[in-house]
């Protein structure tokens, strides 16, 4: 809330001394123009993590349990499955090693996904479009 | 005989009730097995007899029925979409045998189905299993688009697709996790802080007095449970929705 009032402040002093210098004006208009651009992008994250807060304490030990356990889970399968194919094949240990590794990639897929910040299955081309649509 | 009092997992074993042995196989009755049949007869005894009246004006109880049903299928509708209600009978179930074994659990020596996380990986297990034996029934190989996000170069392509994989095994680990970890952490914190309890007021007068502060703490815990138990439930059916829309509209 507080970054919001500050635009509209340097809004107005410019205004102000619009008659002094135009030079100065130009730069100013450009620097409200980028701050606008800025803020546009951060305004999406802003409001979550303001619905966060609004939730509770509650909600962030939701939350989390839900990152963490996502984390988890992707971890221990991938070793599951490096472990069985180790296993099955007697390549011991290079399939834990590379499962393992590629579990830890689909943990933090599996984290970055409920957090929202990368599109759902199958889904890559069409959260892309929509960015463009909010620009 | 006091450690025995405040063993705070105490509350999970599984005792036999009717030992049975089939070919081997341990198929025993026990006190899981028992409030499992326990939480079927209440959700469907609650449910038939609120609703068996048919008021057009609901009275309480059938409003609470009505209000289950529109909750879930609202879920479902925004989720899946108008296709997605075909699931409906099968979250419904789910919901409501989520939520009455965690709010059974609730109650003084009630065993909690849902803090083992056998009985909640077998639910998971159910959910991840109608969802891959549809979509390949649906849409064929297609299904298998899924793991394939668009606009990814060719050569990073095998990589990111296993990753997609394990990805997508790891839901039913991380779906089951979830609501036996909250089961479990809030049941032994609750009995840790009633044995608390017990213990500082063998203490004396001091200890009655100073066992004031963990009481307090057992009532605020045992209201945080009853929202956890309603919220488990809800995010459960809600990530069932989830998966069973990836079954229906694989890659978009």
């Amino acid at each position: 809330m507080a970054d919001k009032n500050r635009p509209d402040g340097t809004g107005e002093t410019g205004r102000g001394k619009q008659h002094e210098a135009e030079i100065r004006d130009d730069d100013l208009e450009r620097r409200r123009r980028d701050l606008e651009a800025s803020l546009a992008t951060r305004r999406p994250d802003r409001l979550e993590g303001k619905d966060d807060a609004k939730a509770g304490s509650v909600a962030g030990y939701g939350q989390a349990l839900k990152l963490s356990s996502e984390f988890i889970a992707g971890v221990v399968v991938g070793a599951g499955i490096g472990w069985i194919i180790d296993r099955l094949a007697g390549t011991s240990p290079w399939g834990l090693i590379v499962f393992l590794l590629l579990g830890f990639g689909a943990g933090v897929l599996n984290v970055m996904r409920s957090a929202g910040v990368v599109a759902e299955f199958g889904q890559g081309d069409k959260s892309r479009r929509d960015q463009d649509d909010r620009k | 005989m006091a450690a025995d009092k405040v063993d705070p997992i105490h509350q999970f074993h599984i005792n036999k009730l009717i030992p049975i042995e089939i070919g081997g196989y341990d198929l025993s009755f026990t006190n899981s097995a028992l409030f499992m049949v326990a939480t079927v007869v209440v959700a469907a005894a609650f449910l038939f007899l609120t609703t068996s009246s048919r008021s057009l004006v609901p009275g309480r109880l059938q409003s609470v029925s009505e209000m289950a049903y529109e909750f879930v299928g609202n879920m479902l509708r925004d989720a899946a979409g108008t296709q997605g209600m075909k699931f409906f009978p099968f979250v419904f179930s789910l919901f409501m045998f989520v939520l009455v074994a965690n709010l059974l659990g609730l109650f003084p020596y009630f065993f909690t189905v849902t803090s083992h996380i056998i009985v909640t990986f077998g639910l998971a297990a159910l959910v991840i299993g109608t969802v891959v034996v549809y979509g390949f029934m649906k849409h064929g190989l297609g299904f298998l688009k899924l793991f394939v996000p668009h606009g990814v170069p060719v050569f990073l392509l095998p990589l990111v697709v296993l990753i997609e994989v394990i990805s997508f095994v790891s839901r039913p680990v991380s779906l089951s996790v979830r609501l036996f970890a909250n089961m479990l952490a809030g049941h032994i914190t609750l009995k840790v802080f009633s044995g608390f309890v017990v213990s500082l007021s063998a203490l004396g007068a001091v200890g009655v007095a100073g066992s004031v502060l963990p009481l307090a703490m057992a009532v605020a815990l045992t209201a945080l449970e009853l929202l956890v138990a309603f919220l488990q439930a809800y995010v459960f059916a809600v990530l069932t929705c989830m998966y069973l829309n990836d079954a229906l509209h694989p890659g978009h």
